[in-house]
C-alpha cells in the first residue's frame, strides 16, 4: 500500500553510507525545491498559493493518517484544524498582549498541542469503534462543534472570528514575517518537518500496526494488540498534525472564523486527500497541490466551479478509487527491464493517451459549454443573452441563437462516442507494454 | 403555557412525520446496502424545488405527484450507473460516492435555481385557519402536512407487510441471494427500493417547502438531523427511525420555545465575568442550544447504545 517506498526499508546493520544518502536524498530535494520555489515563481500571487498548498499538503496527509493509514473515515477533521486555529489566534495575542518572548516560528507548537489535545479528549469517546460508527460519531461532533460556535462567542468571535497580529512577536534575525514571502518560508518549513515526522510514523511499528487495523482489525486482536488503542494513537497523531495546519492557517491569514471548523472544511481536506488518492504517502501531497489549485484558478473562470470539482471526485471514485497516485503508480510494473524496452512501451503508451486525450477534450469542453450556458440563462438574466465563455472578453457566445446549443450537444455525444473507440487502442498499448516488460525481465 | 404545550406538540409531531418520511427512505436504503446515503436530503432538496417549479406551471396537485416521480426516476438512475459501480470498490467509495452526489446536487439546483431562496408558497387551495387552540390560529396546510405524511406512513406499512411486491423487498433485504435463486431480478429490486427511499424524501421537499424556507441550503440544514434520527432509531429499524423522528422533532420544537438559561435560573447564587466562556455558557439559552441537541444526542447514543433504541445490529 505504501507504494514504491517498501523497497527501501531500513536494514539497520547493512545501511552504507551512500543508501543513506539515498534515502535522504527524496527530503533533500523536496527542502531544495520549497526553498528554490518562490524563485521561481517570485509573484505576489505565486508566494500566496504556495503558503495554501503548503497548509492543505499538511492538513491531507494528518488525514491520510486516519483514512489511507488506519482506514477511519472522518467527517469532522476540520475540528481539530479549527480548533487549534482558534488557540493559536488567542495565544498570538497572548504573547503580543504579555510581550512574552517567543517568536513566531515556534507557535505552530501550540497549535500542534491544541490539536493533540482535542485529538486526545475526542478521540478517547470516538475511537471505541471503527467503521460506519466511528464515521458517523465524527460527523456528530463536528456538527457540535460548529454548532457550539455560534454560541460560545468568547472563544469563538461570533461571525467576525479572532483576527491577530503576527508582526507583533519577538522579531528574530530581523524576521517580522510582515512580507509573504517570510510566511511562506516559515510555513515551507513546516511543512517540511510535518512530512518528513508524518512520514516516519508510517515507517515505526506503529505505523505498520495501523495498516493492520484498517486490513483486517480482527486479526490484529488475535495478535495481541488492541485495536481500540491503534486507532486511538493515530487520532491524536492526526489530530496534532492537523492542529499544525490550522496553525499555520491562523499565521498565514492572522484570523480564525468559525467556518475553519466547519463540515465544509472537513469536505475540502477529504476530497484532497481522496483525489490525490490515499493509497500512497504521496497521495494527499498530490490532491492537496491539485485541490488548491483548481479552488484558486477555476473560481477566477467560472462561478459554478464547485460542480466540476464535485464531478472530479464522483469521477475518480468510479474510475479510479486509487486516486490520482494510484492510476500513476499502476505504471510501475512497465518501468522495468532495460531503458530501451521501457522507453519504446511508454512512448506507444503515451502516444495512446494523447490520441484519447483529444476527443476526451472536445467532449468535457462541449458539456462545460451546455453547463455554462444553462446557467447563464437560468441565472443570468439581467446580463443579456450574450456570454462570455470562460474568459472575461473573449468568446462571447449568444445564448438565444440555435448554434452554440448544437455545437455544445454535439462536441459532448460526439467527443463521448469517439473517446469510447480510443479505448481498445488504450488497451492494446497497454497490453504490449507489459508484454515487453515481461520479455525484458526474461 | 397549555397553549405552548399543544401547539408545540403539533408542531413537533409534524416535524418528526416529515423527518419519518425521510428516515423510512434512509432506512430502507441503508438495510439494502449497507450504506448511509450522504445524498438523501439532497432528494428531498431536489423534491422541494422540483415541486416549486411544478407548481408554478401546472398547481400544486400535479407537482405533488409528479415531484416526487422524477425525483426518484433520477434516484434509480443514480443507483443503476453510480452506486452499482461505486459498489465493487467497497463500502467507502459507497459512502464518498452518495457524499459527493450531494455536494454536486446542491451546486446542480445552485445552477438552475440560484441560491437566494425561491418564492414557494402555500397553494391558495389550503391558505386557510384550520381551527383555533386559545389564541393562535393553526394553519390549515400544516394539517394537510401532518395528515399527509402520516397517510404515506400507513400506506407504506401496508404496501411493505400485505402485497407481494413489499414481501419481495422485506425477502431481498435480508436474504438477497435466495430471493435470487427463486428467479426475481434482485439488483432491480435494489433499484426500485433506492428510487421508492428518494421518491419518499422528495415527497417531504414537496410538502415541506412552503412551510419553510426553498433554498439550496436545505439538505445542508437538514442532512446530518436524518443522520442523528437513523442512528438513534437504531439503523435498519423503520420503527426505530419512526420513534427517534417524533423524539428529535419534539425535542427540538420544545427547545425552541424554551428561554431558559442558566443565568436565570441561578443568577442570583453566582455571576460570572462577563467576556469569559463561562458567561458564554451561563447565559446561552436552551433555545439557542437547540440546534446542538441532536448531536449531543448522537453521540452519546454511539458512545452508549451504539445499536440505537431500537436497531438489532451495531452501527
Amino acid at each position: 500500500m505504501s507504494g514504491p517506498t517498501t523497497t527501501m526499508l531500513p536494514s539497520a546493520n547493512r545501511t552504507s553510507i551512500g543508501a543513506r544518502i539515498r534515502s535522504y536524498s527524496l527530503w533533500i530535494g523536496a527542502g531544495i525545491v520549497l526553498l528554490i520555489l518562490p524563485v521561481v515563481f517570485p509573484s505576489g500571487t505565486a508566494h500566496t498559493t504556495m503558503c495554501l498548498m503548503a497548509i492543505m499538503i499538511v492538513f491531507a496527509l494528518s488525514y491520510n493518517l486516519l483514512l489511507g493509514q488506519t482506514g477511519m473515515l472522518s467527517f469532522g477533521h476540520a475540528v481539530y484544524y479549527g480548533m487549534a486555529a482558534f488557540v493559536t489566534a488567542h495565544a498570538m495575542n497572548w504573547v503580543v498582549r504579555n510581550g512574552a518572548p517567543i517568536p513566531l516560528p515556534l507557535i505552530p507548537l501550540v497549535g500542534g498541542l491544541a490539536g493533540l489535545f482535542f485529538g486526545i479528549v475526542f478521540g478517547s469517546v470516538s475511537t471505541k469503534r471503527g467503521g460506519t460508527a466511528f464515521a458517523m460519531i465524527s460527523l456528530g461532533l463536528a456538527e457540535l462543534v460548529a454548532s457550539s460556535s455560534l454560541v460560545l462567542r468568547s472563544f469563538f468571535g461570533g461571525d467576525e472570528g479572532i483576527s491577530t497580529n503576527r508582526t507583533k512577536l519577538l522579531t528574530m534575525f530581523g524576521w517580522d514575517f510582515g512580507p509573504q514571502i517570510q510566511v511562506y518560508y516559515l510555513i515551507a518549513a513546516w511543512c517540511l518537518l510535518c512530512m518528513i515526522l508524518m512520514y516516519a510514523i508510517t515507517r515505526t511499528p506503529l505505523g505498520r500496526m495501523c495498516n493492520a487495523v484498517r486490513e483486517n482489525p480482527e486479526r490484529v486482536e488475535f495478535v495481541g494488540y488492541n485495536p481500540q488503542t491503534v486507532r486511538f494513537i493515530a487520532f491524536s497523531f492526526a489530530g496534532l498534525f492537523a492542529g499544525i495546519a490550522g496553525s499555520l492557517a491562523a499565521i498565514n491569514f492572522e484570523l480564525a472564523t468559525s467556518g475553519d471548523v466547519g463540515i465544509g472544511r472537513s469536505g475540502v481536506v477529504l476530497l484532497a486527500a481522496y483525489i490525490g488518492g490515499v493509497g500512497f504517502f504521496v497521495g494527499p501531497i498530490l490532491g492537496a497541490i491539485l485541490v488548491t489549485l483548481l479552488s484558486l484558478r477555476l473560481s477566477d473562470v467560472s462561478e459554478i466551479w464547485q460542480l466540476y470539482f464535485g464531478l472530479l471526485f464522483i469521477g475518480m471514485i468510479i474510475f479510479s478509487p486509487g486516486g490520482l497516485s494510484g492510476l500513476l503508480m499502476r505504471h510501475a510494473p512497465l518501468w522495468r527491464g532495460p531503458l530501451g524496452i521501457r522507453l519504446a512501451g511508454f512512448g506507444k503508451l503515451l502516444l495512446s493517451y494523447l490520441i484519447a486525450l483529444i476527443p476526451a477534450l472536445v467532449m468535457i469542453a462541449g458539456a462545460v459549454l451546455l453547463v455554462e450556458m444553462v446557467h447563464h440563462v437560468a441565472q443570468k438574466t439581467a446580463e443579456g443573452p450574450t456570454m462570455h465563455f470562460l474568459r472575461q472578453n473573449a468568446w462571447t457566445i449568444d445564448t438565444r441563437s440555435y448554434t452554440p446549443w448544437i455545437a455544445g450537444i454535439v462536441m459532448t455525444i460526439g467527443g463521448f462516442y469517439l473517446f469510447r473507440m480510443t479505448w481498445p487502442i488504450i488497451e492494446r498499448a497497454w497490453n504490449d507494454a507489459a508484454a515487453q516488460t515481461r520479455r525484458g525481465a526474461v | 403555557m397549555a397553549e405552548l404545550i399543544i401547539i408545540s406538540t403539533l408542531n413537533g409531531v409534524l416535524y418528526g412525520m416529515l423527518l419519518f418520511l425521510m428516515a423510512s427512505g434512509l432506512t430502507l436504503i441503508f438495510s439494502m446496502m449497507g450504506v448511509l446515503n450522504f445524498a438523501h436530503a439532497s432528494f428531498y432538496m431536489l423534491g422541494a424545488f422540483l415541486g416549486y417549479q411544478i407548481s408554478k406551471w401546472a398547481g400544486f396537485v400535479p407537482a405533488l405527484f409528479l415531484a416526487p416521480l422524477i425525483a426518484g426516476g433520477c434516484g434509480a438512475l443514480v443507483e443503476r450507473f453510480g452506486l452499482r459501480t461505486a459498489h465493487k470498490h467497497g463500502h467507502v467509495a459507497e459512502l464518498l460516492f452518495t457524499f459527493g452526489l450531494a455536494f454536486v446536487l446542491e451546486e446542480v439546483i445552485q445552477i438552475i435555481w440560484g441560491k437566494l431562496a425561491v418564492d414557494y408558497r402555500v397553494p391558495p387551495l389550503l391558505d386557510f385557519s384550520a381551527f383555533t387552540v386559545y389564541a393562535t390560529n393553526y394553519p390549515a396546510y400544516k394539517t394537510f402536512m401532518l395528515l399527509f405524511s402520516i397517510a404515506i406512513f400507513v400506506g407504506l406499512i401496508l404496501m411493505l407487510t400485505k402485497t407481494r411486491t413489499g414481501l419481495i423487498i422485506q425477502a431481498s433485504l435480508t436474504h438477497p441471494h435466495m430471493v435470487a435463486m427463486l428467479g426475481h431480478n434482485v439488483p432491480r429490486v435494489f433499484m426500485l427500493v433506492f428510487g421508492l427511499g428518494t421518491a419518499l424524501a422528495a415527497i417531504a421537499g414537496v410538502i415541506a417547502g412552503p412551510a419553510l424556507v426553498t433554498q439550496s441550503n436545505m439538505a445542508a440544514l437538514l442532512g446530518p438531523i436524518l443522520f442523528v434520527v437513523v442512528v438513534v432509531g437504531g439503523l435498519g429499524s423503520l420503527s426505530g427511525a419512526f420513534v427517534a423522528s417524533l423524539l428529535i422533532g419534539l425535542l427540538q420544537t420544545f427547545a425552541i420555545a424554551a428561554d431558559w438559561s442558566l443565568a436565570r435560573i441561578f443568577g442570583q447564587y453566582f455571576q460570572p465575568a462577563s467576556g469569559t466562556i463561562l458567561n458564554d455558557i451561563w447565559t446561552v439559552t436552551v433555545a439557542q442550544v437547540g440546534p446542538l441537541l441532536p448531536y449531543l444526542l448522537l453521540v452519546l447514543v454511539l458512545i452508549f447504545r451504539p445499536t440505537g433504541l431500537m436497531g438489532t445490529r451495531d452501527t
